[in-house]
Protein backbone atom coordinates (compact mmCIF):
# COMPACT_ATOMS: atom_id res chain seq x y z
CA UNK A 1 0.00 0.00 0.00
CA UNK A 2 1.56 3.08 -1.37
CA UNK A 3 2.00 6.66 0.45
CA UNK A 4 -1.20 8.62 0.85
CA UNK A 5 0.20 12.94 0.24
CA UNK A 6 -3.13 15.14 1.38
CA UNK A 7 -2.18 18.43 -0.34
CA UNK A 8 -3.51 21.49 -2.01
CA UNK A 9 -1.15 22.87 -4.38
CA UNK A 10 -2.23 26.20 -3.22
CA UNK A 11 -0.56 25.97 0.00
CA UNK A 12 3.50 26.31 -0.05
CA UNK A 13 4.41 23.05 2.29
CA UNK A 14 2.23 20.88 -0.10
CA UNK A 15 4.10 21.95 -3.24
CA UNK A 16 7.37 21.19 -1.36
CA UNK A 17 6.30 17.65 -0.60
CA UNK A 18 4.63 17.14 -4.08
CA UNK A 19 7.92 18.12 -5.47
CA UNK A 20 9.92 16.42 -3.77
CA UNK A 21 7.75 12.70 -3.73
CA UNK A 22 7.46 13.21 -7.51
CA UNK A 23 11.27 14.10 -8.07
CA UNK A 24 12.28 11.31 -5.93
CA UNK A 25 9.67 8.81 -7.71
CA UNK A 26 7.93 8.22 -4.32
CA UNK A 27 4.60 6.52 -4.79
CA UNK A 28 1.87 8.06 -3.83
CA UNK A 29 -1.34 8.13 -3.98
CA UNK A 30 -2.29 12.38 -4.17
CA UNK A 31 -5.38 12.81 -1.54
CA UNK A 32 -6.90 16.65 -3.16
CA UNK A 33 -8.09 18.67 -0.14
CA UNK A 34 -9.13 22.41 -1.67
CA UNK A 35 -8.52 24.44 1.48
CA UNK A 36 -10.82 27.52 -0.29
CA UNK A 37 -13.80 25.25 -0.44
CA UNK A 38 -13.43 23.99 3.40
CA UNK A 39 -13.18 20.92 2.35
CA UNK A 40 -10.26 20.37 5.12
CA UNK A 41 -13.07 20.33 7.85
CA UNK A 42 -14.30 17.20 6.52
CA UNK A 43 -15.08 14.37 9.11
CA UNK A 44 -12.07 11.82 7.01
CA UNK A 45 -9.58 14.13 7.21
CA UNK A 46 -9.97 15.12 10.54
CA UNK A 47 -8.94 11.88 11.25
CA UNK A 48 -6.21 12.19 9.48
CA UNK A 49 -4.85 15.33 10.87
CA UNK A 50 -6.16 16.50 13.58
CA UNK A 51 -5.48 20.20 13.55
CA UNK A 52 -6.66 19.82 10.11
CA UNK A 53 -3.68 21.25 8.11
CA UNK A 54 -2.13 20.43 4.72
CA UNK A 55 0.52 18.76 3.99
CA UNK A 56 -0.93 15.47 5.69
CA UNK A 57 0.69 12.17 4.92
CA UNK A 58 -0.46 8.56 5.68
CA UNK A 59 1.81 5.45 5.57
CA UNK A 60 -0.51 2.55 6.17
CA UNK A 61 -1.43 3.31 10.27
CA UNK A 62 1.28 6.07 10.43
CA UNK A 63 -0.33 9.83 10.60
CA UNK A 64 2.09 12.71 10.23
CA UNK A 65 1.67 16.27 9.22
CA UNK A 66 4.36 19.11 9.15
CA UNK A 67 6.23 18.95 5.60
CA UNK A 68 9.71 19.00 7.20
CA UNK A 69 8.93 16.16 9.25
CA UNK A 70 7.20 14.18 5.89
CA UNK A 71 10.15 15.22 4.01
CA UNK A 72 12.64 13.82 6.25
CA UNK A 73 10.71 10.94 7.03
CA UNK A 74 10.35 10.02 3.05
CA UNK A 75 14.81 10.78 3.08
CA UNK A 76 14.64 8.30 5.13
CA UNK A 77 12.48 5.75 4.38
CA UNK A 78 12.92 6.14 0.73
CA UNK A 79 16.82 6.73 0.98
CA UNK A 80 16.81 9.68 -1.50
CA UNK A 81 19.88 10.95 -2.66
CA UNK A 82 22.20 12.28 -0.17
CA UNK A 83 22.10 16.08 -1.48
CA UNK A 84 18.55 16.33 -0.03
CA UNK A 85 19.70 15.91 3.20
CA UNK A 86 23.25 15.64 3.79
CA UNK A 87 24.81 13.03 5.92
CA UNK A 88 28.08 15.33 6.57
CA UNK A 89 26.90 17.02 9.80
CA UNK A 90 27.74 20.86 8.89
CA UNK A 91 26.14 20.41 5.64
CA UNK A 92 23.08 18.70 7.40
CA UNK A 93 23.25 21.52 10.26
CA UNK A 94 22.88 24.23 7.40
CA UNK A 95 19.33 22.42 5.88
CA UNK A 96 18.22 22.54 9.45
CA UNK A 97 18.88 26.08 10.38
CA UNK A 98 17.64 27.34 7.20
CA UNK A 99 14.17 24.80 7.72
CA UNK A 100 14.01 26.27 11.08
CA UNK A 101 14.11 29.63 10.66
CA UNK A 102 11.99 30.14 7.78
CA UNK A 103 8.90 29.36 10.20
CA UNK A 104 8.34 32.85 11.28
CA UNK A 105 9.94 34.27 8.65
CA UNK A 106 9.57 34.04 4.94
CA UNK A 107 6.89 31.87 5.42
CA UNK A 108 4.77 34.04 7.80
CA UNK A 109 5.72 37.16 5.13
CA UNK A 110 4.81 35.29 2.18
CA UNK A 111 1.67 33.95 3.41
CA UNK A 112 0.45 37.06 4.48
CA UNK A 113 1.70 39.02 1.63
CA UNK A 114 -0.45 36.60 -0.62
CA UNK A 115 -3.26 36.70 1.70
CA UNK A 116 -3.59 40.89 1.84
CA UNK A 117 -2.85 41.40 -1.44
CA UNK A 118 -5.31 38.54 -3.01
CA UNK A 119 -7.77 36.84 -1.14
CA UNK A 120 -9.05 39.09 1.11
CA UNK A 121 -9.47 41.66 -0.48
CA UNK A 122 -10.73 40.24 -4.10
CA UNK A 123 -12.58 36.76 -2.75
CA UNK A 124 -13.24 37.86 1.31
CA UNK A 125 -14.21 41.67 -0.66
CA UNK A 126 -12.81 43.16 2.97
CA UNK A 127 -10.60 46.23 2.09
CA UNK A 128 -6.89 46.25 3.65
CA UNK A 129 -5.63 49.54 4.44
CA UNK A 130 -2.07 50.46 2.62
CA UNK A 131 -0.55 50.97 5.81
CA UNK A 132 -0.96 46.71 6.61
CA UNK A 133 0.20 46.49 2.78
CA UNK A 134 3.05 47.96 2.91
CA UNK A 135 3.77 47.38 6.63
CA UNK A 136 3.55 43.59 4.68
CA UNK A 137 6.30 43.87 1.88
CA UNK A 138 8.77 45.27 4.20
CA UNK A 139 8.54 42.23 6.36
CA UNK A 140 8.68 40.22 3.28
CA UNK A 141 11.64 42.31 1.61
CA UNK A 142 13.35 41.80 5.13
CA UNK A 143 13.02 38.29 4.10
CA UNK A 144 13.88 37.93 1.05
CA UNK A 145 17.36 39.86 1.71
CA UNK A 146 18.26 37.29 4.88
CA UNK A 147 17.64 34.79 2.05
CA UNK A 148 19.98 36.39 -0.41
CA UNK A 149 22.82 37.80 2.33
CA UNK A 150 22.70 35.17 5.07
CA UNK A 151 20.90 31.81 3.48
CA UNK A 152 22.63 31.96 -0.05
CA UNK A 153 25.57 34.55 0.08
CA UNK A 154 27.97 33.20 -2.87
CA UNK A 155 26.67 29.90 -2.91
CA UNK A 156 24.85 28.48 -5.85
CA UNK A 157 22.40 26.90 -3.37
CA UNK A 158 21.35 27.18 0.51
CA UNK A 159 23.68 24.58 2.14
CA UNK A 160 26.32 24.46 -0.85
CA UNK A 161 26.92 23.37 -4.37
CA UNK A 162 23.74 21.07 -4.70
CA UNK A 163 19.95 21.30 -3.97
CA UNK A 164 18.65 20.14 -0.68
CA UNK A 165 15.22 20.27 0.87
CA UNK A 166 16.49 24.10 2.62
CA UNK A 167 15.91 25.36 -1.67
CA UNK A 168 13.06 23.55 -2.42
CA UNK A 169 11.11 25.05 0.66
CA UNK A 170 12.42 27.88 0.44
CA UNK A 171 11.47 28.10 -3.65
CA UNK A 172 7.57 27.17 -3.07
CA UNK A 173 7.59 30.19 -0.12
CA UNK A 174 9.52 32.90 -2.42
CA UNK A 175 6.56 31.59 -5.48
CA UNK A 176 3.48 32.54 -2.90
CA UNK A 177 3.27 36.12 -3.24
CA UNK A 178 4.27 35.96 -7.14
CA UNK A 179 0.55 34.14 -7.35
CA UNK A 180 -0.86 37.69 -5.69
CA UNK A 181 0.96 39.52 -8.78
CA UNK A 182 4.12 40.53 -6.58
CA UNK A 183 7.48 39.83 -8.49
CA UNK A 184 9.39 39.46 -6.07
CA UNK A 185 12.46 38.63 -8.15
CA UNK A 186 12.62 41.95 -9.83
CA UNK A 187 15.53 43.80 -9.09
CA UNK A 188 17.03 40.86 -6.99
CA UNK A 189 19.20 39.37 -9.83
CA UNK A 190 21.04 36.70 -6.94
CA UNK A 191 17.49 35.43 -6.21
CA UNK A 192 16.91 35.40 -9.86
CA UNK A 193 19.84 33.17 -10.13
CA UNK A 194 19.24 30.82 -7.53
CA UNK A 195 15.54 30.30 -8.63
CA UNK A 196 16.81 29.24 -12.27
CA UNK A 197 19.03 27.13 -10.63
CA UNK A 198 16.17 25.76 -8.48
CA UNK A 199 13.82 24.92 -11.03
CA UNK A 200 16.92 23.52 -13.21
CA UNK A 201 17.70 20.49 -10.62
CA UNK A 202 14.04 19.99 -10.29
CA UNK A 203 12.68 19.96 -13.39
CA UNK A 204 10.82 22.50 -15.22
CA UNK A 205 8.18 20.47 -16.03
CA UNK A 206 7.35 19.29 -12.45
CA UNK A 207 8.46 22.79 -11.19
CA UNK A 208 5.35 24.10 -13.52
CA UNK A 209 2.64 21.50 -12.55
CA UNK A 210 3.61 22.09 -8.78
CA UNK A 211 3.22 26.05 -9.22
CA UNK A 212 0.35 26.12 -12.04
CA UNK A 213 -2.63 26.48 -9.30
CA UNK A 214 -0.80 29.23 -7.58
CA UNK A 215 0.51 30.89 -10.50
CA UNK A 216 -2.82 31.12 -11.79
CA UNK A 217 -4.53 32.62 -8.97
CA UNK A 218 -5.33 35.68 -10.16
CA UNK A 219 -7.28 34.12 -12.84
CA UNK A 220 -9.13 32.14 -10.25
CA UNK A 221 -10.06 33.49 -7.44
CA UNK A 222 -12.43 35.62 -10.26
CA UNK A 223 -15.05 32.12 -9.78
CA UNK A 224 -14.12 31.59 -5.85
CA UNK A 225 -17.21 31.37 -3.86
CA UNK A 226 -16.89 33.56 -0.52
CA UNK A 227 -19.36 31.58 1.27
CA UNK A 228 -17.30 28.53 1.07
CA UNK A 229 -14.98 30.64 3.16
CA UNK A 230 -16.93 31.23 6.13
CA UNK A 231 -15.41 28.73 8.39
CA UNK A 232 -12.39 30.17 8.77
CA UNK A 233 -13.41 33.90 7.60
CA UNK A 234 -12.64 35.37 11.08
CA UNK A 235 -9.46 33.51 12.42
CA UNK A 236 -8.01 34.76 8.78
CA UNK A 237 -9.55 38.36 9.38
CA UNK A 238 -8.04 38.11 12.96
CA UNK A 239 -4.38 36.67 11.94
CA UNK A 240 -3.53 39.10 8.93
CA UNK A 241 -5.80 42.16 9.39
CA UNK B 1 48.78 20.56 14.67
CA UNK B 2 46.04 22.97 16.43
CA UNK B 3 44.21 21.76 19.32
CA UNK B 4 40.23 21.57 18.62
CA UNK B 5 38.88 23.70 20.84
CA UNK B 6 35.62 22.54 23.03
CA UNK B 7 31.70 23.71 21.48
CA UNK B 8 30.95 27.03 22.39
CA UNK B 9 27.46 28.40 22.49
CA UNK B 10 26.26 32.16 22.75
CA UNK B 11 23.48 32.27 25.66
CA UNK B 12 21.08 34.71 27.43
CA UNK B 13 19.33 32.17 30.12
CA UNK B 14 16.47 34.56 29.43
CA UNK B 15 15.83 33.27 26.26
CA UNK B 16 13.60 29.39 25.76
CA UNK B 17 15.70 28.09 22.92
CA UNK B 18 18.81 28.98 24.80
CA UNK B 19 18.09 26.88 27.70
CA UNK B 20 17.07 24.28 26.07
CA UNK B 21 20.34 24.13 24.14
CA UNK B 22 22.09 24.54 27.86
CA UNK B 23 19.80 21.16 29.10
CA UNK B 24 21.20 19.42 26.53
CA UNK B 25 24.77 20.16 26.85
CA UNK B 26 24.50 19.36 30.97
CA UNK B 27 22.73 17.02 31.22
CA UNK B 28 25.00 14.80 28.96
CA UNK B 29 27.89 16.35 29.79
CA UNK B 30 29.05 17.92 26.61
CA UNK B 31 32.34 20.06 27.27
CA UNK B 32 31.33 23.52 25.72
CA UNK B 33 32.09 27.02 26.80
CA UNK B 34 29.19 29.28 27.54
CA UNK B 35 29.51 33.00 26.23
CA UNK B 36 26.68 34.90 28.02
CA UNK B 37 24.91 37.37 25.97
CA UNK B 38 22.73 39.58 28.00
CA UNK B 39 19.68 40.89 25.43
CA UNK B 40 18.58 43.00 28.00
CA UNK B 41 21.85 44.83 27.74
CA UNK B 42 22.41 45.06 24.02
CA UNK B 43 25.10 42.81 23.89
CA UNK B 44 23.38 41.17 20.96
CA UNK B 45 23.75 44.07 18.66
CA UNK B 46 28.06 45.03 19.71
CA UNK B 47 29.72 44.56 16.30
CA UNK B 48 31.45 41.62 17.44
CA UNK B 49 29.11 39.74 18.17
CA UNK B 50 26.67 40.69 14.81
CA UNK B 51 29.73 39.57 12.92
CA UNK B 52 29.52 36.19 14.14
CA UNK B 53 25.14 36.59 13.58
CA UNK B 54 23.97 39.41 11.78
CA UNK B 55 20.33 38.29 13.02
CA UNK B 56 21.41 39.58 16.15
CA UNK B 57 19.54 36.31 17.95
CA UNK B 58 20.22 33.70 20.42
CA UNK B 59 21.67 30.69 20.90
CA UNK B 60 24.69 30.44 18.63
CA UNK B 61 27.08 27.77 18.51
CA UNK B 62 30.50 27.60 17.35
CA UNK B 63 32.21 24.58 16.77
CA UNK B 64 36.21 25.22 15.23
CA UNK B 65 35.34 27.84 12.99
CA UNK B 66 31.85 26.49 12.16
CA UNK B 67 29.13 28.59 13.15
CA UNK B 68 25.18 28.18 13.44
CA UNK B 69 22.44 29.65 14.79
CA UNK B 70 18.62 28.49 15.08
CA UNK B 71 18.23 26.38 18.50
CA UNK B 72 16.25 23.05 16.51
CA UNK B 73 19.59 22.51 14.11
CA UNK B 74 22.15 23.13 17.03
CA UNK B 75 20.26 20.65 19.27
CA UNK B 76 20.45 18.29 16.22
CA UNK B 77 23.85 18.91 15.31
CA UNK B 78 24.60 18.13 18.82
CA UNK B 79 22.70 15.10 19.76
CA UNK B 80 24.58 14.07 16.29
CA UNK B 81 28.28 15.25 16.86
CA UNK B 82 28.57 13.99 20.39
CA UNK B 83 26.48 10.71 20.26
CA UNK B 84 24.49 11.53 22.99
CA UNK B 85 21.94 8.76 23.65
CA UNK B 86 19.38 7.62 21.13
CA UNK B 87 16.01 8.83 22.96
CA UNK B 88 17.03 12.44 22.54
CA UNK B 89 16.72 12.44 18.35
CA UNK B 90 15.76 8.68 17.70
CA UNK B 91 16.93 7.37 15.08
CA UNK B 92 13.97 4.87 13.91
CA UNK B 93 11.61 6.39 10.62
CA UNK B 94 8.11 6.56 13.09
CA UNK B 95 9.73 8.06 16.09
CA UNK B 96 12.09 11.00 14.52
CA UNK B 97 9.15 12.27 12.33
CA UNK B 98 7.34 12.25 15.70
CA UNK B 99 9.83 14.80 17.35
CA UNK B 100 10.40 16.48 13.63
CA UNK B 101 6.75 16.89 13.82
CA UNK B 102 6.74 18.66 16.93
CA UNK B 103 9.92 20.55 16.46
CA UNK B 104 7.97 22.37 13.29
CA UNK B 105 5.25 22.79 14.98
CA UNK B 106 6.53 24.66 17.79
CA UNK B 107 7.45 27.52 16.28
CA UNK B 108 3.98 28.51 15.31
CA UNK B 109 2.27 27.76 18.21
CA UNK B 110 4.20 26.78 21.71
CA UNK B 111 6.56 29.48 20.76
CA UNK B 112 5.36 32.86 19.97
CA UNK B 113 1.98 32.16 22.11
CA UNK B 114 3.61 31.45 25.25
CA UNK B 115 6.76 33.98 24.70
CA UNK B 116 3.76 36.23 23.97
CA UNK B 117 2.29 36.72 27.58
CA UNK B 118 5.62 37.01 29.20
CA UNK B 119 6.75 39.32 27.08
CA UNK B 120 3.13 41.59 27.47
CA UNK B 121 3.42 40.96 31.40
CA UNK B 122 7.37 41.29 31.73
CA UNK B 123 9.24 42.98 29.19
CA UNK B 124 7.11 45.74 27.91
CA UNK B 125 6.36 46.73 31.24
CA UNK B 126 9.83 46.75 32.27
CA UNK B 127 11.16 48.46 29.30
CA UNK B 128 8.61 50.81 28.74
CA UNK B 129 7.06 51.50 32.69
CA UNK B 130 3.92 51.88 31.18
CA UNK B 131 0.98 49.33 32.88
CA UNK B 132 0.37 45.68 31.21
CA UNK B 133 -2.00 45.95 28.54
CA UNK B 134 -4.60 43.74 29.83
CA UNK B 135 -6.72 43.23 26.89
CA UNK B 136 -4.03 42.30 24.46
CA UNK B 137 -2.84 39.80 27.72
CA UNK B 138 -6.12 38.21 28.22
CA UNK B 139 -6.35 37.81 24.28
CA UNK B 140 -2.63 36.33 24.08
CA UNK B 141 -4.00 34.36 27.57
CA UNK B 142 -6.69 32.93 25.59
CA UNK B 143 -4.46 32.12 21.87
CA UNK B 144 -1.78 30.01 24.22
CA UNK B 145 -4.92 28.27 26.47
CA UNK B 146 -5.88 26.76 22.75
CA UNK B 147 -2.35 25.95 21.82
CA UNK B 148 -2.02 23.88 25.27
CA UNK B 149 -4.87 22.07 24.18
CA UNK B 150 -3.42 20.98 21.81
CA UNK B 151 -0.25 20.13 23.12
CA UNK B 152 -2.42 18.10 24.89
CA UNK B 153 -4.48 15.94 22.68
CA UNK B 154 -2.31 16.10 19.60
CA UNK B 155 1.37 15.58 21.18
CA UNK B 156 1.01 14.67 24.55
CA UNK B 157 -2.43 12.53 24.72
CA UNK B 158 -1.46 9.35 27.13
CA UNK B 159 2.73 9.03 26.00
CA UNK B 160 5.06 10.11 28.97
CA UNK B 161 6.49 12.46 26.73
CA UNK B 162 5.61 14.57 23.83
CA UNK B 163 6.49 12.45 21.20
CA UNK B 164 6.72 8.82 22.83
CA UNK B 165 7.79 6.92 25.91
CA UNK B 166 10.99 8.54 26.54
CA UNK B 167 12.24 12.42 26.49
CA UNK B 168 13.79 13.92 23.13
CA UNK B 169 14.68 17.31 22.36
CA UNK B 170 10.89 18.15 21.47
CA UNK B 171 10.46 17.91 25.01
CA UNK B 172 13.52 20.63 26.01
CA UNK B 173 12.24 23.05 23.51
CA UNK B 174 8.41 22.79 24.81
CA UNK B 175 9.46 22.61 28.77
CA UNK B 176 11.69 26.26 28.08
CA UNK B 177 8.47 28.06 26.24
CA UNK B 178 6.44 26.27 28.89
CA UNK B 179 8.66 27.82 32.15
CA UNK B 180 8.93 31.42 30.49
CA UNK B 181 5.91 33.22 31.53
CA UNK B 182 7.27 31.78 35.36
CA UNK B 183 9.54 34.97 34.89
CA UNK B 184 6.13 36.40 35.74
CA UNK B 185 5.25 34.57 38.48
CA UNK B 186 2.66 32.93 36.49
CA UNK B 187 2.26 29.59 35.83
CA UNK B 188 0.53 28.40 32.84
CA UNK B 189 -0.11 24.97 33.50
CA UNK B 190 -1.56 25.29 36.60
CA UNK B 191 -5.11 24.10 35.84
CA UNK B 192 -3.62 21.65 33.69
CA UNK B 193 -2.90 18.36 35.65
CA UNK B 194 -1.23 16.38 32.92
CA UNK B 195 0.94 19.33 31.24
CA UNK B 196 2.14 19.54 35.08
CA UNK B 197 2.99 15.84 35.15
CA UNK B 198 4.92 15.65 31.97
CA UNK B 199 6.61 18.99 33.37
CA UNK B 200 7.75 17.11 35.95
CA UNK B 201 8.93 14.16 34.39
CA UNK B 202 10.79 16.18 31.97
CA UNK B 203 12.34 17.92 35.50
CA UNK B 204 13.12 14.58 36.50
CA UNK B 205 15.13 13.16 33.15
CA UNK B 206 17.30 16.01 33.37
CA UNK B 207 18.08 16.53 37.05
CA UNK B 208 19.59 19.46 38.12
CA UNK B 209 20.31 21.20 34.75
CA UNK B 210 16.36 22.46 34.63
CA UNK B 211 17.41 24.32 37.59
CA UNK B 212 20.93 25.42 36.23
CA UNK B 213 19.27 26.61 33.42
CA UNK B 214 16.30 28.43 34.92
CA UNK B 215 18.18 30.10 37.93
CA UNK B 216 18.33 33.50 36.05
CA UNK B 217 14.28 32.97 35.35
CA UNK B 218 13.74 32.46 38.66
CA UNK B 219 16.31 35.31 40.14
CA UNK B 220 13.81 37.69 37.52
CA UNK B 221 10.51 35.97 39.12
CA UNK B 222 12.01 36.74 42.88
CA UNK B 223 13.21 40.07 42.41
CA UNK B 224 9.67 41.18 40.87
CA UNK B 225 8.17 39.52 43.61
CA UNK B 226 10.23 41.66 46.02
CA UNK B 227 9.33 44.60 44.15
CA UNK B 228 5.66 44.08 45.06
Amino acid sequence: MSLELYLDLFSQPCRSVYIFAKKNNIPFEFKNISLLTGEHYEEEFGKISMIRKVPAMRDGDFCLTESIAIMLYMVQKFKTLDFWYPADLQQRARVDEYLSWQHMAIRMHGSKMFWLRLLIPKVMGVEVPQEKLDAALEDLNGSLKLIEEKFLQDRPFIAGDHMSLADLVAIVEIIQPVGAGLDVFEGRPKLSAWRDRVETAVGKELFDDAHQAILGAQESVKMMDPSKMQLFRPRILKLFM
Amino acid sequence: MATRRVVQVYLDLLSQPCRAVHILLNCNKIPHTVRTVALRKGENRTPEFTKLNPMNRVPVMEDNGFVLTESDAILKYLAAKYDVPEHWYPRQPEKRARVDEYTAWHHNNTRPHAAKVFILEVLVPAQTGSPVDEGRLIRALSQLDDTLDKLESMFLRRQPFLCGDDITVADLLAVCEVMQPMGGDRDILKERPQLQRWRSRVQSAVSESFDQAHAVLYALRDRRKAKL
